[in-house]
């Protein structure tokens, strides 16, 4: 089969300080039950600067800066002990400032929702201007600014959502509609956020990997974000308006949604879109999210640590046709956690690890890394979500065990070996399966593995409705360098055929 | 939330006598505050379990008491992973001193 190839892949974040205080729900909620609570007092002095967020080995691993098995290497507790001499340009991407994020923000506002007053407009046109991917006709789309009185009345007033960095006001975001709430302020800065990182993403995914944005023909959105108006609540599509702001003329596309398992359904989408032939070159990219930010924070606070969930992440990956070179993706092994499935864990780890790998012959040992939820688990631990990845390698080891592809007293090296310590933001569908992907292709073409896992898990229940948990793996392997050509028969070489047979024939009838 | 309310609802219909919890948390703290909140009462005062001492019969997949009481095929195709996974030995401890401390029935 001539499998889809994984061509490049970008990831970026977004330090969102200001963000965390006023659009994560965690403080937002805990602002209308209790206003006055100590933690509320608290948080400003928990909140990170930008230099320690880039100096931060998890985000520097996100980025590609670091590869993942620094962790295991630097001392904890990682935010403790900052990495020397750290860049918010990576390999992969960038860690963008949240003043530069703002302006992004406004750029990517097609409805001339996002108000910046004209003080900051110029500071942030200045800074965007020395960003390397940020193009003319992208910052033109700041334009001038507004005044500070029309920005206080438009939130006074009309209902507009606050825009500030280091604790100042620098702009707003209109509501789209007076009594529609799909199209409220609030349901608009998170879905420009949202589309504001992904483009982020896309930009940096052209760069780094030296793609002709024209060559693009499919996007596949995979963020948690919903939009539309009143009639058509997640009408969509996130897609195109990204591909429209990154400059994938030539592109449609459409968004896929399952929580945090989108991005594994939407690589799987997009690798089947390619293999079809429907499109030669598909982009699946993700925005992140606000209303996560400081999801834990009342237990970081509580545990006199930094908010550690103050980045907004995002990425994009470039699948394409089969160039006999970058790693395949196995369309044919694929893990479905299915309706009938059930929802026990094992019932879970099995459909998604070994279904498929019994389908292709292999052993739980025979794939190289895992690439599960990857949650960064200094985040998780002090909120009492223990280590996640840790405990998904738990199980992939034990479904091992049970299986007799590893010896029990195995498990810990299996765990070392096979997995990884986390490192992605806790922004839901930005730390499932794919924060590996980058690696993976590297490690794959580097020759340092032959195939990892993609694993993606959502938790449907949320949505209400229904009950279900969700799950999706994919395989990544090592390209085998075939590139097999499509042996079809033109009517000419038919012609030809009968031809040479009727000679043959009429030959045989000479003879004779 | 919405399981303190189940649980406090099916043991109004069917009586305390007739009610098992079986807990399936990971860890032994979050095992044991389940156990608590449905024997000696919702111990964060948060939900329709605060102040209600129901006392009921409650478990972890992992306990003797549960593993016998199935076939052991079913366990092993759905526990069995699990079972290696956890630290058996202190959710046992949790759930069984909560279960001596606070439940109604002494079987």
């Amino acid at each position: 089969m001539n499998y889809a190839v994984v061509k490049g892949t970008s990831y970026i974040l977004v330090h969102a300080r200001d963000m965390v205080i006023h659009n994560g729900t965690t403080q937002t909620t805990e602002r209308v039950i209790n206003p006055d609570s100590e933690y509320l007092k608290k948080l400003p002095n928990h909140l990170r600067s930008f230099e320690d967020a880039v100096a931060y080995l998890p985000n520097q691993i996100y980025i590609g800066n670091y590869k993942p098995e620094e962790l295991e290497k630097h001392p904890q507790p990682w935010y403790e002990n900052p990495v020397e001499g750290a860049d918010r340009f990576g390999k992969y991407g960038e860690i963008m400032p949240e003043d530069e994020f703002i302006g992004l923000i406004k750029i990517v506002d097609t409805f001339d929702l996002v108000k910046l007053t004209e003080e900051f407009t110029n500071e942030v046109k200045a800074k965007l201007e020395a960003h390397p991917l940020m193009r003319e006709d992208l910052i033109a789309r700041l334009k001038t600014g507004e005044d500070i009185s029309t920005i206080e009345k438009l939130i006074e007033e009309q209902g507009a959502e606050p825009l500030l960095t280091n604790g100042k006001l620098v702009g707003c975001v209109k509501r789209a509609h007076d009594v529609d709430e799909n199209l409220s302020a609030h349901v608009l800065l998170e879905n420009l956020v949202s589309k504001a990182s992904a483009v982020l993403a896309g930009l940096n995914l052209i760069a780094k990997n030296n793609i002709n944005p024209e060559d693009i023909e499919y996007v596949v959105e995979c963020s948690e974000e919903a939009c539309g108006d009143m009639n058509q609540r997640g009408g969509g599509n996130f897609a195109k308006s990204i591909a429209e702001i990154v400059g994938f003329k030539n592109a449609t596309g459409s968004d896929t949604r399952s929580f945090c398992a989108a991005p594994t359904h939407a690589l799987i989408v997009a690798a089947s879109l390619v293999q079809s032939k429907a499109a030669k070159n598909v982009v699946v990219i993700a925005g992140g999210s606000t209303a996560k930010l400081g999801m834990n924070g009342k237990n970081h606070v509580e545990k006199g640590m930094p908010i550690l969930e103050d980045m907004v992440g995002g990425f994009a990956v470039l699948l394409g046709e089969n160039d006999g070179v970058n790693p395949i993706l196995r369309t044919d092994l694929i893990g479905r956690h299915t309706v009938g499935t059930g929802s026990s864990p094992q019932a879970v780890m099995s459909s998604l690890v070994t279904t498929p790998l019994e389908k292709a012959g292999l052993k739980i040992t025979d794939i190289d890394k895992y690439s599960v939820e990857m949650q960064n688990p200094e985040i998780t631990k002090p909120a009492g979500a223990g280590d996640v990845p840790l405990a998904n390698y738990k199980m992939i080891g034990a479904l091992g065990v049970m299986r007799k592809d590893l010896e029990r007293s195995e498990l810990n090296d299996f765990i070392k070996k096979h997995g990884m310590s986390g490192w992605a933001p806790t922004q839901g569908h930005i730390p499932s399966g794919v924060p590996y992907l980058g690696f993976a292709r590297e490690d794959i073409l580097e020759g340092n593995i032959q195939r990892a896992m993609i694993v993606g898990k959502g938790s449907l229940f949320l949505g209400r409705m229904t009950n279900l948990f969700d799950g999706v793996s994919i395989m990544v392997e090592k390209n085998p360098g075939k590139v097999e050509e499509e042996k079809g028969v033109s009517e000419e070489e038919i012609r030809k055929l009968v031809a040479e047979s009727m000679r043959e024939f009429a030959s045989h009838l000479l003879q004779n | 939330m919405e399981n303190q309310k189940r649980v406090k609802e099916l043991t109004e219909k069917y009586g305390a006598e007739n009610v098992v919890v079986i807990v399936g948390g990971a860890e032994a703290e979050a095992v044991g505050l389940a156990a608590e909140t449905v024997t000696a009462g919702d111990p964060t005062f948060a939900g329709p379990l605060a102040g209600v001492q129901l006392g009921l019969r409650v478990y972890h997949p992992v306990e003797p008491e549960f593993k016998e009481a199935v076939d052991p095929a079913v366990y092993d195709e759905q526990v069995g992973m699990m079972e290696m996974v956890l630290d058996v030995d202190e959710i046992i401890e949790e759930i069984k001193s909560i279960r001596e401390q606070y439940c109604k029935f002494n079987d």
